[in-house]
């Protein structure tokens, strides 16, 4: 099992989570050590209770993990809630003046820090978050500087007395420790590499701005506004015009319309505004304007759970305003692919001419990751399909049809303020050169052949796309297949199922449509067991790979509960089912958040 | 070069000829609207294919297909809000947005109320007949209370909306209301809607024929009175247009209700668009400029 050290910080909404939590993983990412975050907390200002964990390793840290190594309890709440998780050769650093430990199990080091008497606690109400951050870092066996430089940068800004402070207090935390408390085991060690740490939100507005997006717009919303916000604050540097909108309609107009206009245009939501997005989209498609829809999916129906996570809109997106249109829809794997998609989306959208929908989740958008700088390529391969943006040659034959009837059914589009190109785009079906046909003209056959032109669309949207492949050995004894975020918790589960004598492989799916039935099915053949494990209640996923390839697989996972997978949910699953004792598990979260 | 010669050569009403002709049942007030809009772009020699019509739907919204120019028929209710993305993707294009009472003032409201706020620089001209026309006749947000409709068959009991008091109230900076059957008043408010820096908003009486029994030529003819006419009248004063914008009855005023010019539109405030259109600008992200993006999560 690869090596890695855990932290879980606790407390309530308004006292100071965040904080520590930043620290550590630029201390961890400057150390050239890889790191997961997940932020699990409330829609709630003040109060309530927020779990931070933050994972680091040598090797890729995909997701929160199993153990705690280390829990910081910023109040007794959170004391009463973790330490039963931790176990032997964990620790548990608390501020002994307001929180009293509860049992702790054999092996587990309980730190008191009485911050008091170590710092003047009423002139710093965040002084035991410091001192605790200090301490953590000696136990872990990192040198001081490499806090010093972190908290000097992060207070700079107050003044040269407020830096000297916070570091005075994180040096008596960190001498303390060293003087009282026994070091983990592992001492974390250095690697020479260095990562960007980014949440899914800000990979996706990035990859916006690599893809050459002009147009952002957006409605707040958990948890897609991360996106508008890192737009908004570099709007001016990256030349992209960001709106906030009056509603998700609003939103989805108005980027249709920058598109029209010939810019790439984009904006993100979460299920609800998606739904009022959806009319929008079959604007988008029938038009043939393509833009391109993130989806940050959050617990549903309805308000639902507006800060937890789930894979619950599968089917909303699938069935996106009425009609029969050419999409595409992917979901990312991984913090980093929440960059990379975004490029690659947009070139299929401009070269189809429809609408592109990015299916994020909470975990991904809010969570961080350590990511190679290199692979933020601001300079992705940009494609904007057959786009007339001047008059040069002028129309084929003289006479200009907007949606002339072609093979592939992609027709040449030409953006308003070019001279011999002018033509209507309408929701209404129109004939080739845009006039309407669902009034007073309407005509079978030329209905037929629009519909046949868009749909032909479809083929070449699938040729242009990857189908998936196999992860791992192909005579495995058990197949995990998943889709978008769940890729780095299914791989784990797969690398600890191995260990334990079980051989695991991982089908994991990025483009949803085109789905590349064909090439599941050739995938999935043979007589492995096979699990479909998903974020939801219904099996969204099963369900729809069954009416498009007529595959069941033998076993189901899900969880619905608001909270990711951990690597052990998903293990002690297949073993249970591999037993035979079951066909559908749902993982209890032993996490009280 | 095509744009040079295009550029020079004279905009004729020919030009502006749509496709098709209007299907617009005979005597719809929407024929005069759709007249003067060629005129007033014959008159100011705006070439066709630097001006964008867009509209949401309805029997006006119908509008783009029966002129050539470039032109969004999109959904109900939400042609301001493409017109938005339009106007911001690139600020040199004439925006057009043509549409009815119900499109703008029922489904589209709130982009109604949220366009004019944000001054974005078009002219939004409402083809107002104060009843649903493509559905078969229902009640509209501008028809009268008692008005009898399908929808309403025993008489409408909800107050109608004052479309230019709301226009006031929300901030636009160019109010104006025409007469369909006013020809030539109706073409310079359109010119002066065009010209007018900000959102402009037109609310035109466009009779329905065959849906609306109360609201006729017949009715409106002794009614309308131009506020041009009253020489005393002043459209920079806020206050004087309010007033004049609760008139309702046995005088109906049209005309340029208000306007100021001191407002920046939004596409003029935003430093974005300073260096020229968006449709205009490099793809590629300058590599410093990537490189500090990067720079910030290190």
């Amino acid at each position: 099992m690869k090596q890695t050290f855990a932290i879980g910080i606790g407390g309530a909404a308004g006292q100071g989570v965040a904080t520590p939590g930043d620290i550590f993983a630029k201390i961890f990412s400057r150390r050239g050590l890889h790191l997961n975050a997940y932020n699990a907390y409330q829609s709630i200002i003040r109060g309530g209770h927020t779990f931070l964990t933050i994972r680091t390793g040598p090797e890729k840290v995909t997701n929160m993990g199993d153990r705690l190594d280390l829990l910081i309890p910023l109040n007794q709440d959170a004391m009463d809630r973790h330490l039963r998780l931790l176990t032997v050769g964990a620790a548990c650093i608390y501020n002994s003046d307001t929180i009293k430990p509860g049992v702790a199990a054999e092996g587990v080091g309980l730190c008191p820090l009485p911050a008091s008497k170590l710092a003047d606690i009423t002139r710093n109400k965040v002084a035991q978050n410091t001192l605790a951050v200090g301490a953590g870092l000696s136990m872990m066996g990192i040198g001081f500087q490499a806090l010093e430089e972190v908290l000097t940068e992060q207070f700079k800004k107050k003044g040269e007395a407020v830096v000297s402070e916070n570091v005075g207090i994180a040096r008596v935390g960190y001498d303390y420790a060293t003087a009282n408390f026994r070091s983990f085991a592992w001492p974390l060690p250095v690697t020479g590499n260095r990562y960007a740490v980014i949440s899914g939100n800000i990979a996706m507005a990035m990859g916006g701005a690599a893809a050459g997006v002009k147009f952002y717009c957006a409605y707040p919303m958990s948890p897609s506004t991360g996106v508008l916000h890192w737009m908004a604050a570099h709007a001016r540097k990256a030349g992209i015009m960001v709106r906030q909108v009056e509603d998700e309609i609003g939103v989805v107009n108005m980027a249709i319309g920058a598109a029209h206009a010939g810019v790439r245009s984009m904006c993100a939501t979460s299920g609800g505004g998606f739904a009022l997005m959806s009319e929008g989209l079959g604007l988008s498609a029938m038009m043939e304007t393509p833009v391109v829809v993130i989806d940050c999916q959050r617990a549903g129906p309805s308000t639902g759970v507006p800060t937890k996570t789930e894979q619950g809109d599968l089917w909303q997106m699938l069935g996106a305003a009425f009609g029969d249109y050419p999409r595409a829809l992917a979901a990312p794997l991984d913090i980093g692919d929440c960059f990379k998609i975004i490029p690659e989306i947009f070139n299929i959208a401009d070269r189809f001419q429809c609408p592109g929908i990015v299916l994020c989740d909470l975990l991904l958008s809010e969570g961080r990751l350590s990511v190679d700088p290199k692979d933020l390529d601001f300079a992705p391969v940009i494609d904007r399909g057959e786009l007339i943006t001047a008059a040069s040659a002028g129309p084929n034959g003289g006479v200009y049809k907007r949606y002339k009837i072609t093979e592939s059914g992609i027709s040449p589009r030409a953006v308003p303020g070019v001279p011999g190109y002018t033509h209507t785009a309408a929701s209404d079906e129109h004939d080739e050169d845009g006039v309407l046909i669902s009034d007073e003209f309407t005509n079978p056959a030329k209905r037929r052949a629009m519909m046949e032109k868009r749909m032909r669309k479809v083929a070449g949207i699938e040729a242009a796309v990857p189908p998936p492949v196999l992860w791992g050995p192909r005579d495995a004894d058990v197949t995990l297949i998943g889709w978008g975020s769940t890729k780095g918790v299914i791989e784990e589960a797969c690398e600890i199922l191995t260990e334990q004598g079980i051989s695991a492989n991982q089908l994991q799916i990025r483009w949803l449509v085109p789905l590349h039935g064909d090439a599941i099915l050739d995938i999935l053949k043979g007589p492995r067991h096979t699990i479909i494990v998903e974020n939801n209640y219904s099996g969204q996923f099963a369900r729809y790979l069954r009416s498009e390839t007529s595959f069941v697989p033998d076993g189901h996972i899900r969880k619905y509960d608001g909270e990711p997978f951990m690597p052990h949910h998903i293990v002690e699953a297949v073993k249970e089912q591999l037993r035979g004792k079951s066909k559908l598990s749902v993982p209890e979260h032993e996490i009280l958040v | 070069m095509a744009t040079a010669l295009a550029d020079t050569k004279h905009v004729a009403i020919a030009d502006l000829k749509g496709k098709v002709d209007p299907d617009w049942c005979p005597g719809c007030g929407d024929f005069g609207v759709l007249a003067a809009v060629q005129k007033a772009l014959v008159e100011l020699q705006i070439p066709n294919y630097n001006v964008v019509t867009i509209s949401g739907i309805g029997c006006s919204s119908n509008f783009p297909g029966f002129i050539n120019t470039y032109g969004m028929h999109t959904l109900h209710g939400r042609a301001l809000a493409v017109a938005t993305g339009v106007k911001l993707a690139n600020h040199d294009l004439t925006v057009l947005v043509t549409g009815g009472d119900g499109d703008g003032f029922g489904i589209g409201g709130n982009h109604f109320v949220h366009t004019m706020r944000r001054n974005v620089d078009l002219l939004y001209i409402v083809m107002d007949n104060q009843i649903y026309g493509l559905t078969t006749g229902q009640t509209s947000p501008t028809s009268r209370i008692g008005m009898k409709t399908k929808s309403m068959p025993f008489g409408n009991i909800e107050a109608p909306v004052n479309p230019i008091s709301m226009a006031l109230a929300a901030g636009a900076t160019f109010i104006a209301r025409g007469f369909s059957a006013e020809q030539k008043h109706l073409t310079e408010l359109i010119k002066q809607g065009i010209e007018h820096k900000g959102f402009s908003f037109l609310d035109v009486f466009s009779p329905c024929v065959t849906y609306n029994y109360d609201n006729t030529y017949q009715w409106f003819r002794p009614r309308v009175k131009k506020l041009e006419d009253d020489h005393a009248y002043d459209p920079t004063n806020w206050m004087a247009a309010m007033e004049k914008s609760l008139l309702w009855g046995d005088e109906i005023p049209i005309g340029r209700f208000f306007e100021r010019t001191d407002v920046p539109t939004l596409h003029g405030a935003e430093p974005v668009l300073s260096d020229g259109p968006l449709l205009h600008s490099d793809a590629r992200m300058p590599s410093d400029v990537a490189r500090s993006f990067i720079e910030e999560l290190m």
